[in-house]
């Protein structure tokens, strides 16, 4: 508690103008900043899975079974940070015994376990039932323990049945194309709902973050896609990755232009609260959105790519560049969140002043910890990938 | 191995899925209701026989002497750091080029000085805050388990023993009159002394004001302090365009208020 104070004592005194007394503490930290993250990656992973099976772009074929695993590995963790953020996380399953039906934040866990319950898992299931069998038998020890129990006693393995397994995924992936949409767009809308916070309050906000969470799953995906082709030795298929990156392009155009025409809107207006705003993106976000952000998250990656859909160099020189530009976009969008979040709690709700946000490095809310949930997904990942390797699947969907 | 036990099959790993995903969610939403559904009908804010809790703050009658903010951290137990207040008092100075200074040091505890050189001021006020007691609350609105609610008699008021602490209400409030409480770890706001009022007491705000310049009451008593204020004087409620029907009255608002 002492240490919480002494952190407070030096806010207060790094306070610019005029902040209602209550605003000294920003109530929402990187935890927070992880939260809108973490659920974009896994609805953009998803998104770019669908992208192969649904809208039959085939170039796509060796990123789907991976894809559709980093959403997974990222879903299970999403809700980690948002529910170690609370005061009282043991109450945290109040939320679905009791949710309020006017809080816009009382639907993430339905949303949530409808996503991960019926859309992904189910997905994965019937995209990897046949194998799991095959597997089961071939096998030993854990991993056929494992095929064994996650069959769920549904050993056939005919054609017919393969048929249904690959009919029955494609519905859940055109279920799943909304369901992404909704739970990202969903995510966009507890910050956009908010009328006393003129930085969230944007009708844009829920379809910024779905274009958002769009680029960096699929510039996620790309960049995972290449350090697991590298770790297995295998050659990269350029093509796809090509169409990845361009898939990228085309939605960062789409990002770009809604997060332009939000500010855009907003220095025209020039509405009560634009005083305030114009001096937080000049000064305390200046760093975290104008270069991070928009410069090396948006413009380099825009214009590399851009520049390769006009020219393209070697393969060695586009994989190269292909890598940085994913790295720089999960950067840039990362901001995208921090600005966000962080963002809308520096200016006073009196529209008077700032605070300031000094994150700490080891409890629940430093950055350690954000550290530990964001690598968490990756060891998911590198396990699930272990367990239930796309490139060994035997059965495919059409 | 025939299509149809495979459809079976499938159909019944989907119906036990669907049941047991069903059940889970058709508990969810009756387990509200089983309150309302096991008593009387509940009162509401619009019960006309219950008073309709406000109040009314005389900008002109404000001292700055932070009293009013003194005994609510006594009175409420809230914590002693200049970071926690249920109430508080600000001090507006608009100098002589224009420039308006805002200034609440440790909420007014212990008393507003003016800082500004008297030559330099064109004018000066005190502006003491609390919760609005919002019919249309924000922090009710977006509260993920209802753990903020309005009561019958129009108080603002949290259940600390069900508040998860996610601090979206203190997000969803315009005027900042909520905080998270470091010993409770719940979110905490002005209640208006909700344990004085149901005794017929005042708030203790209300009760230590030197100037009278707070006047709490029942909007629906006629005869009343409170409906007199708003008679004898024309108000205004805090940031009116946010549209929260704020039970919190204002006589000598100035535009300079956020």
């Amino acid at each position: 508690m002492e240490e919480h104070y002494q952190h407070l004592y030096e806010a207060l005194s790094q306070v610019d103008g005029y902040i209602y007394p209550n605003e000294i503490d920003l109530h929402w930290g990187l935890m927070i900043v992880l939260y809108p993250y973490i659920t974009g990656l896994v609805a953009g992973a998803f998104i770019l899975a669908s992208l192969e099976r649904v809208f039959n772009i085939k170039a796509l074929k060796p990123t789907y079974g991976i894809a559709l695993l980093t959403a997974l590995s990222f879903l299970f963790v999403a809700t980690l940070p948002l529910v170690s953020h609370l005061q009282h996380p043991l109450r945290s399953y109040e939320i679905f015994m009791t949710p309020n039906p006017t809080s816009a934040m009382a639907i993430f866990g339905f949303v949530y376990l409808w996503y991960l319950m019926v859309v992904l898992l189910l997905e994965i299931w019937f995209d990897y039932r046949l194998d799991f069998v095959i597997w089961s038998k071939t096998s030993t020890g854990f991993k056929k323990l494992f095929y064994k129990v996650i069959t769920l006693g549904i050993n056939d393995t005919d054609e017919k049945s393969a048929k249904l397994d690959d009919k029955l995924g494609y519905f859940i992936t055109v279920l799943g194309i909304p369901s992404a949409f909704l739970l990202h767009g969903y995510v966009g809308f507890i910050f956009g709902s908010i009328k006393a916070n003129p930085w969230w309050s944007t009708v844009l906000m829920p379809v910024i973050f779905l274009f958002s969470a769009m680029v960096s799953g699929i510039a996620l995906v790309m960049v995972i896609y290449m350090v697991v082709s590298w770790a297995r030795k295998v050659k990269i298929d350029m093509l796809c990755l090509d169409t990845i990156a361009k898939y990228l392009f085309y939605i960062l155009i789409i990002d770009f232009t809604l997060e332009s025409l939000d500010q855009i809107h907003r220095l025209y207006e020039a509405e009560e609260s634009f005083d305030i705003i114009k001096v937080l993106v000049g000064g305390k976000l200046n760093i975290t959105l104008i270069y991070m952000q928009v410069l090396f998250g948006t413009i380099i990656p825009l214009s590399v790519i851009g520049f390769f859909q006009i020219y393209k160099p070697t393969e060695k020189i586009r994989k190269i560049s292909y890598f940085f530009v994913g790295i720089l976009v999960l950067i840039g969008i990362f901001f995208m969140r921090w600005n966000v979040v962080i963002g809308g709690q520096l200016f006073s709700k009196s529209l008077s002043g700032f605070t300031t946000f000094n994150a700490v490095y080891s409890g629940l809310e430093g950055y350690l910890m954000m550290a530990v949930w964001l690598i968490l997904p990756l060891l998911i990942l590198t396990f699930l990938l272990w367990l239930m390797p796309p490139w060994k699947k035997v059965s495919s969907h059409e | 191995m025939g299509t149809e036990r495979i459809v079976n099959k499938r159909r019944k790993f989907f119906q036990t899925s669907a049941a047991l995903l069903g059940g889970t969610l058709l508990y969810s939403i009756i387990k509200p209701f089983e309150a309302i559904a096991q008593t009387e009908e509940e009162p509401t804010i619009d019960d006309k026989n219950l008073p309709l809790w406000g109040m009314g703050v005389d900008i002109e009658s404000c001292i700055g002497c932070g009293k009013c903010a003194e005994a609510c951290k006594i009175e409420n137990k809230v914590p002693e750091e200049p970071f926690y207040f249920r109430t508080w008092v600000e001090q507006y100075t608009v100098k002589n080029d224009g420039e308006v200074k805002i200034e609440s040091p440790n909420g007014g505890i212990g008393g507003l000085k003016q800082s500004v050189p008297d030559e330099d001021i064109f004018k000066s006020f005190m502006v003491p805050k609390l919760c609005n007691h919002c019919t249309k609350a924000p922090c009710v609105q977006a509260c993920p388990v209802g753990a903020t609610f309005i009561s019958p008699d129009g108080v603002v008021l949290v259940d600390e023993t069900y508040c998860i602490g996610c601090s979206y209400c203190i997000q969803a409030c315009p005027y900042g009159a909520r905080f998270m409480n470091p010993v409770t770890k719940v979110a905490d706001k002005c209640t208006f002394c909700y344990h004085r009022i149901t005794k017929g007491l005042e708030p203790a705000c209300v009760e230590v004001c030197p100037t009278n310049a707070r006047v709490f009451g029942d909007l629906r008593d006629k005869k009343g302090d409170l409906v007199k204020f708003l008679q004898d004087n024309p108000t205004q409620v805090l940031k009116p365009h946010l549209n929260t029907h704020s039970r919190v009255f204002y006589n000598g608002l100035s535009s300079e208020v956020k």
